[in-house]
């Protein structure tokens, strides 16, 4: 169950009655969520139901309209002094999102660095790291998810598999303490997905806490500790994720289960 | 499934490929009888002034052609487009940029500078560049209401030249901002949220991710005008700055009382530098389409050719390695 990977340590995500609109439209009305370190924890749900927004609001790509996002103890987007809330500068901001990897469904690689040159980017800009440094980080990492020989192809030349494969080893080069995952398999091709979600699950072996959402039940059944079903900008259940699945409590649940398993 | 089908193909060896189709190719008489026309037509006007139309006096052209006030002209005119148009190119990245910062007040000075200098004419503008010493007879540094540190009359300080290069620049830098900003807006958003989340900052994101990505879509209208500012530069008159080719040109049949073969002295320099120009921006956009073909762009990344995943098929052996322009 959820406490199974629960630690003495603090968790590293805390998420309280968290709110989100877009104009008049209110795409979340009060997520409330915990996340413990090393913990893997999949976000289902139909589309538009707010799950992409609410990982966006993790690493404040999204501005919150109510509640608070706290990961690995810092507040995420503003600083708190007494009961006053100050907003971040955009250098504090950014300073925040480098802990703090995220896989998005359409890749976004750099299309004009050739694949090394997207993974050591960052490191070298933000983190100022040496490009030697920073290059035999890459390496290892392009090792780790089976693309070695790609490290001087332009992103254009690979396949959605290992275009995703090295999106993920670009967030690994920041070294962040928690990856999110949106979609990550959703834009590939159906004999490309588990390459993907193999490099993932390995990385949720290695002990990464991972937010992943998802439409791959499978992979939420074997990897995750934790599963989420969003529906309306709420959690409508979440407990074990095979629990979950072959027992689902609610009526929206079941309906939607029923459509995609 | 149906083994009557795969029977037929009983022999897949690697020489044995389907034969190409043998026809015979579709043909176009309307086609090659305007091309006939078009030739006729083009070869009769040719002949015609170069046999029977005096004014032209192509003994003249030939004379002035390398006349050594005209090609000094020449030199005086690509100096005038290249300065204008590198000082247009940063001013215009930079007024881009401000009018997509989140920043209002940056945005509203670039609005503001785009509002004066596309909506008055360049001609105007350049008069009024002509006029900067009689306005602002003195240019002086330092804090206001101390002393200065150092004065100049603005007429020593700035000579016409400089101050055509001026005019063009700030009314160029108008016309390349929106151009840079379609190029910023042209890609695609998922770039700027990737490079975010990787903790990079606006001015990073701008200046490592956008910008180089951006070049693409700017190049090609860029290339269109430096090659208008070229021929722009001949209003330059108005500041006056008299040195450069259309002037010089117009200048010299004054006293020659010949004007023809003067313009035509004229138009071929202005095509010969546009020639130039139009080559250079083949090869800029070949450099810039890096990355979005499966196959290396050749000579301008030298690096990535070896070991590049598809490089057995060299840049050379490539056959629409040019599909730039």
């Amino acid at each position: 169950m959820t406490d199974s990977a629960a630690s003495a340590t603090k968790p590293m995500v805390v998420a309280e009655r968290v709110v989100k609109s877009f104009g008049s439209h209110t795409v979340l009305r009060d997520i409330s969520l915990t996340v413990n370190r090393g913990e893997v924890v999949c976000v289902i749900g139909p589309s538009g139901s707010g799950k992409s927004t609410f990982l966006r609001c993790i690493n404040h790509l999204e501005k919150l309209d109510g509640g608070r996002i706290v990961v690995d103890d810092s507040l995420i987007g503003y600083r708190q002094r007494g009961d006053k809330i100050y907003e971040l500068k955009p250098k504090e901001a950014a300073e925040q999102r480098k802990d703090i990897g995220m896989v998005f469904q359409r890749f976004n690689l750099f299309p004009h660095l050739t694949v090394l040159e997207n993974i050591i980017e960052a490191p070298t800009q933000v983190k100022r790291q040496s490009k030697d440094a920073a290059t035999a980080r890459a390496m290892e990492l392009l090792a780790r998810v089976g693309l070695a020989e790609k490290a001087k192809a332009y992103p254009a030349s690979l396949s959605g598999g290992q275009q995703q494969r090295v999106a993920i080893a670009r967030a690994l080069a920041m070294d962040p303490k928690l990856m999110l995952f949106d979609e990550p398999t959703s834009a590939l091709d159906p004999e490309l997905v588990g390459e993907v979600l193999d490099v993932m699950k390995q990385l949720a072996k290695d002990g990464m806490t991972m937010i992943v959402v998802t439409h791959e039940m499978g992979f939420a059944r074997e990897v995750a500790d934790s599963l989420i079903f969003m529906d309306g900008g709420v959690v409508v259940e979440s407990g074990d994720p095979r629990e979950v699945l072959s027992n689902p409590q609610h009526d929206r649940t079941k309906a939607f289960l029923s459509k995609v398993l | 499934m149906s083994t009557t089908r795969s029977a037929r193909h009983e022999v897949p060896g690697a020489a044995d490929q389907p034969e190409p189709i043998k026809a015979i190719p579709l043909r176009h008489p309307i086609r090659n009888i305007f091309a006939v026309i078009i030739i006729l037509v083009v070869a009769a006007f040719i002949w015609d002034a170069a046999t029977n139309r005096p004014t032209y006096d192509w003994p003249a052209v030939g004379k002035y052609l390398f006349d050594q006030r005209v090609s000094a002209a020449a030199l005086v005119t690509i100096e005038l487009t290249v300065l204008a148009m590198v000082g247009a190119i940063l001013l215009g990245t930079l007024i881009a940029v401000m009018r997509l910062s989140p920043n209002p007040v940056l945005k509203g000075v670039a609005w503001v500078y785009l509002w004066i200098f596309r909506g008055t004419p360049v001609y105007v503008q350049l008069v009024f560049w002509g006029l900067l010493a009689t306005i602002y007879k003195t240019i002086t540094v330092g804090v206001p209401f101390t002393e200065p540190w150092a004065t100049w009359t603005t007429q020593d300080a700035i000579s016409v030249f400089w101050l055509a290069v001026i005019g063009l620049a700030l009314n160029e830098a108008a016309y390349m901002a929106e151009i840079v900003r379609a190029g910023i807006l042209s890609v695609d958003p998922g770039q700027t949220e990737a490079s975010t989340a990787l903790g990079m900052s606006w001015a990073q994101s701008m200046i490592r991710i956008i910008l180089p990505q951006s070049m693409r879509v700017i190049i090609p209208p860029t290339g269109n005008e430096v090659i208008s500012m070229l021929k722009t530069t001949s209003l330059v008159t108005a500041v006056p700055l008299s040195t450069e080719l259309y002037t010089r040109t117009r200048d010299i049949s004054a006293e020659t009382f010949n004007p023809i073969p003067l313009l035509i002295v004229a138009s071929i320099w202005y095509l010969f530098f546009t020639s130039i120009l139009m080559t250079g921006q083949f090869f800029l956009e070949r450099r810039f389409a890096r990355g979005t073909r499966f196959v290396d762009v050749g000579p301008g990344t030298p690096t990535d050719v070896p070991t590049a995943p598809v490089a057995s098929s060299t840049p050379a052996a490539h056959p629409n390695k040019g599909d730039g322009s």
